[in-house]
């Protein structure tokens, strides 16, 4: 059994017994909801939306080698430098060799959950390079050396309090608790980093094939900066963030918004289409893409759960599911948490080790009702339990199913089942709770059903 | 082999056997084909707008004003040069940063401040020592009350981002209702050689990072002036 | 009409008194009823653990009883929905394949084949007190049921309808309570809170498995309020 499993159980047991963080969290995700459902409502026709958008990231799936061909060829073509990287150690090494080659005194980092799926910032920071998080959640999570706790919004598990104490312990500088004031003092940190950084890195969230541009969706503005004043930008994208056409962004724009945050739009949907042009005043000199399939392939072998990779990371899954809201992103850990992550992890780090997070649910389905492109996500869960059942069965597990099923079919054998049940009932009353009880796992929080006497079937049997 | 055709190798495999079609859960429907351009449509399903520019001129208001993007109409351009000089007068404004451009030209120069030109290059600490940042604009979008803005037609990728105060100035006919159409007008303007960054700015800079509290000028400028004549 | 009611194994043990209330009304209302002596459990329990072989062992007598029923009316939601949306896939490339179709085509929901296919809302039933209604996931996102067990509950004399502010899992998800039961009962706290808060002296649900869950909980915090199977509310004089 993998360590992931009981460190996981651990901190979800840690979690559940906070009442105080589990109604922080809640309280934040249902404002959430007030907003996205707002959005939604505004919109003619949200249903109708979803089917497009999922069509259209089919479409781009289904075809990944075509678009990313067409995107890549319209990259170059105007300067940009592509690079194409299996695994996250060829990422890291491709990243490090241009930081290298440009004697990089200083990284500017917007957000990007894949160089937190590669362990970036800790492989530039081992190999001597300052790496500087401009996004404010980042920020955050960077100076309290964890990772983030959402992929949309990182540092949502901490109260005003608890940063305006960071603040003051790691820069000395925390005029007061108000997220004003915490905001500007991260603000100005920043300005002369944006300034001075000779390297500017991003994420991005669309790559449009039909144009050859890296879409990148943000508030703040700290993502723009990276990509205007340094030298040298670096961008690092899963392959499967491919759209088809630059018109495609006229729908998935207010959709991400929505469902990731129930705004109308995000601040800042920015579009890149290669380094400074001839003719412009600033923009970087060289623009480095990186292309990370670090198993994505695998999952596009896939073809039941294919459809995982159309995600667009807006953390609509996470928001809603009940799991998330009383366990909290660090519980997974891993770089995706909530549904989505429990989906892929299994196939991006190894089905054995991480089928946890696809049985630490209730498969209620509220995932797959908010996914604005109409992932499968809880159906996905049953799949992953499906394959490490079968590939590496449980021996008792599965021996107990067998038992189970023939007691089922057999009416002389449910029915002595069912009174040995009742009779039993004053031996676990006797044990409940204790270390003898073999339904501990229930009755530690639960009390258990009085089983009556005369069951339905026998009720039914008198009947006649 | 270099991992550019490692990696389309692995993805052609893949892609030899079919994916059940989307929001068909499993139950792959056959008879139902995906169409050429699914989202062709979006404007049918995003929230509606309507075709009179006066209702569309409202919205955009009402949709800046949500944002706390302050927009003004005006009937002339004198009027809006004197809102200009108020606002600079207001906010005290002692250094500027603008791109040659016939209306940027004609509300920078009104103002007769130093002003910094961003087009033949520029010292990025002195414009970070400016106030404010006077651009045009390529589009106003009706639906988003946003501004589009590129590296190539307004100043370079900083300008609109860097200072603490962004003031565009744009004309009635650069109006357009919706996203597909905004979308549909850089096509047509640009296509095929884009500028290297095209921005869609929707209010100003914010955050809610910190308890989910929206502060504004997280990064970016924290106000956001639309002038419009 | 002859209906066939497949009366899901938690039922038939621990909540016999859900199932002899369906019965009742299904009667009362002039239909015949049989139960199937030889089927017990749907198969859910193996399938959402990954074990489908094993569910499928269970899966497949129960189709085979079914095979010639006229209409299957299961009463619990989440077994509705192992019938209905999962025995299709789980038998899928299988010689149970068309058969599991069918069967499925022939399923409803209690509440769903009362209000849907025989259009029937009011059925004499008095229960004059404040209830809240709880939605079993797999009835409300697999099958859709949401307003046919609230047009019911609306027709019962007496009854006052308040809904909870969320509409969010219990946290039971079958074997998940036991394998997961630190995060099964914070869930299913939230639950608990959300029904107390709307001051309701009845939480009713199609799901008696949700409803043991939500019950363990409050007989064991002690909370005064109380659960009570949909079926039970509308067979109630």
């Amino acid at each position: 059994m993998s360590t992931f499993v009981s460190e996981f159980k651990t901190a979800a047991t840690r979690v559940t017994g906070d009442a105080r963080q589990r109604q922080f969290i809640r309280t934040a995700l249902g404002n959430y909801e007030i907003a996205r459902d707002k959005r939604k409502a505004s919109f003619q026709s949200w249903e109708s939306a979803r089917q497009a958008a999922a069509e259209t990231k089919w479409q781009a799936i289904n075809h990944l080698d075509t678009h990313l061909e067409s995107l890549v060829a319209k990259l170059e073509a105007r300067g940009t430098k592509v690079h194409w990287a299996s695994n996250a150690t060829q990422a890291r090494e491709i990243i490090l060799k241009i930081v290298t080659d440009k004697k990089a005194r200083s990284i500017i980092k917007s957000k990007a959950m894949t160089s937190e799926e590669i362990h970036l910032n800790d492989a530039l920071e081992h190999a001597g390079f300052t790496v500087a998080e401009s996004d404010l959640g980042e920020f955050i999570v960077q100076l309290r050396h964890e990772p983030p706790y959402h992929i949309v919004f990182p540092s949502m598990h901490l109260t005003r309090d608890q940063i305006r104490d960071l603040f003051q312990k790691e820069l000395g500088d925390a005029p007061s608790n108000s997220p004003e004031d915490l905001t500007m003092v991260a603000r100005r940190v920043m300005r002369q980093k944006y300034i001075e950084a000779d390297i500017g890195f991003t994420g991005g969230n669309f790559a449009i094939a039909e144009t050859g541009m890296i879409s990148i969706t943000e508030n703040e503005g700290n993502a723009r900066l990276t990509a205007a004043l340094p030298k040298t930008m670096i961008t690092l994208l899963g392959i499967e963030k491919v759209l088809p056409r630059f018109s495609d962004l006229a729908l998935f724009l207010p959709m991400l918004a929505t469902a990731g945050a129930g705004q109308p739009m995000t601040c800042y949907n920015t579009m890149y289409s290669g380094p400074r042009q001839p003719g412009e005043c600033d923009g970087p000199e060289e623009w480095h893409v990186v292309l990370l399939d670090n198993r994505r392939t695998e999952l596009l072998a896939d073809p039941e759960q294919r459809d995982a990779l159309h995600c667009i990371r807006c953390g609509a899954c996470l928001n809603v599911c009940p799991i998330f809201r009383n366990v909290g992103g660090h519980t997974y850990g891993t770089t995706y948490s909530g549904p989505v992550g429990s989906v892929i992890t299994p196939h991006l780090r190894g089905l054995q080790d991480w089928k946890h997070l696809s049985n630490a649910s209730s498969l209620c389905g509220a995932c797959t009702e908010a996914c604005p492109v109409k992932i499968d996500l809880h159906h996905h869960l049953l799949h992953n339990r499906r394959n490490a059942s079968m590939s590496e069965p449980s021996f008792f597990e599965k021996l107990a199913y067998k038992i189970f099923g023939m007691v089922a079919n057999e009416p002389v054998f449910w029915s002595l089942a069912k009174k040995i049940g009742w009779l039993t009932q004053p031996l676990q009353r006797a044990v409940k709770g204790s270390a003898l009880d073999p339904a501990k796992a229930w009755t530690k929080t639960r009390d258990l059903p009085t089983q009556p006497l005369e069951s339905f079937k026998d009720w039914w049997r008198n009947r006649k | 082999m270099s991992e550019r055709e490692n990696i389309l190798g692995r993805i052609r495999e893949a892609l030899q056997f079919d994916a059940p079609l989307p929001g068909s859960h499993g139950h792959a429907t056959t008879d139902h084909a995906v169409a050429e351009s699914p989202a062709s449509h979006a404007r049918e399903w995003l929230p509606s707008v309507s075709t009179d520019i006066g209702e569309q001129f409202a919205l955009f208001a009402k949709n800046a004003a949500d944002l706390k993007a302050d927009f003004q109409l005006f009937a002339s351009r004198d009027d809006l040069k004197a809102a200009l000089v108020k606002i600079s007068a207001t906010e005290k404004w002692q250094r500027i940063a603008s791109h040659e451009g016939e209306l940027s030209n004609f509300a920078s120069q009104s103002l007769g401040l130093p002003t910094l030109l961003t087009d033949h290059g520029y010292d990025v600490q002195a414009m970070e020592r400016c106030d404010a940042a006077i651009t045009e604009c390529d589009a106003l979008v009706a639906q988003t009350g946003g501004v589009v803005v590129t590296s190539r037609s307004t100043g370079g990728r900083a300008l609109s981002v860097l200072p603490p105060h962004h003031v565009v100035i744009a004309r009635r006919d650069q109006l357009v209702a919706d996203l597909p159409s905004a979308f549909a007008l850089l096509q047509r303007r640009y296509a095929p050689d884009y500028p290297s960054m095209i921005s869609f700015i929707t209010g100003p800079s914010r955050t809610g990072d910190i308890e989910r509290i929206l502060v504004l000028g997280a990064h970016g400028p924290k106000k956001l002036t639309i002038l419009c004549c | 009409m002859t209906v066939t009611l497949f009366i899901p194994c938690f039922i038939d043990a621990l909540y016999p008194r859900a199932g002899i209330s369906m019965v009742e009304i299904l009667e009362r209302l002039g239909h015949t009823v049989i139960c199937p002596e030889k089927i017990a459990c749907c198969g859910q329990p193996p399938f959402n653990s990954g074990y489908w072989d094993e569910a499928r062992t269970i899966a497949a007598p129960v189709l085979e009883q079914l095979k010639d029923a006229e209409a299957i009316v299961i009463g619990s939601g989440s077994c509705g929905a192992m019938v209905k949306k999962f025995y299709p896939e789980l038998f899928a490339k299988t010689p149970h394949a068309e058969l599991a179709k069918q069967v499925a085509s022939r399923t409803w929901e209690f509440s769903d084949f009362l209000v849907n296919k025989l259009g029937v809302t009011d059925l004499g039933a008095k229960f004059p007190h404040k209830v809240t209604y709880h939605d079993g996931c797999h009835g409300l996102r697999e099958l859709g049921i949401k307003t046919s067990p609230r047009v019911l509950l609306g027709k019962v004399g007496g009854l006052q309808l308040v809904e909870m502010k969320d509409e969010i899992c219990c946290g039971f998800g079958g074997t998940f309570s036991a394998k997961f039961p630190m995060i099964s009962t914070a869930m299913g706290e939230v639950k608990c809170n959300n029904a107390v808060e709307t001051g309701a002296d009845y939480i009713v649900s199609g799901d008696s498995s949700c409803l043991m869950h939500i019950q363990g909980l409050l007989s064991r915090q002690g909370k005064p309020i109380k659960t009570i199977s949909l079926a039970e509310v509308l067979n109630h004089q």
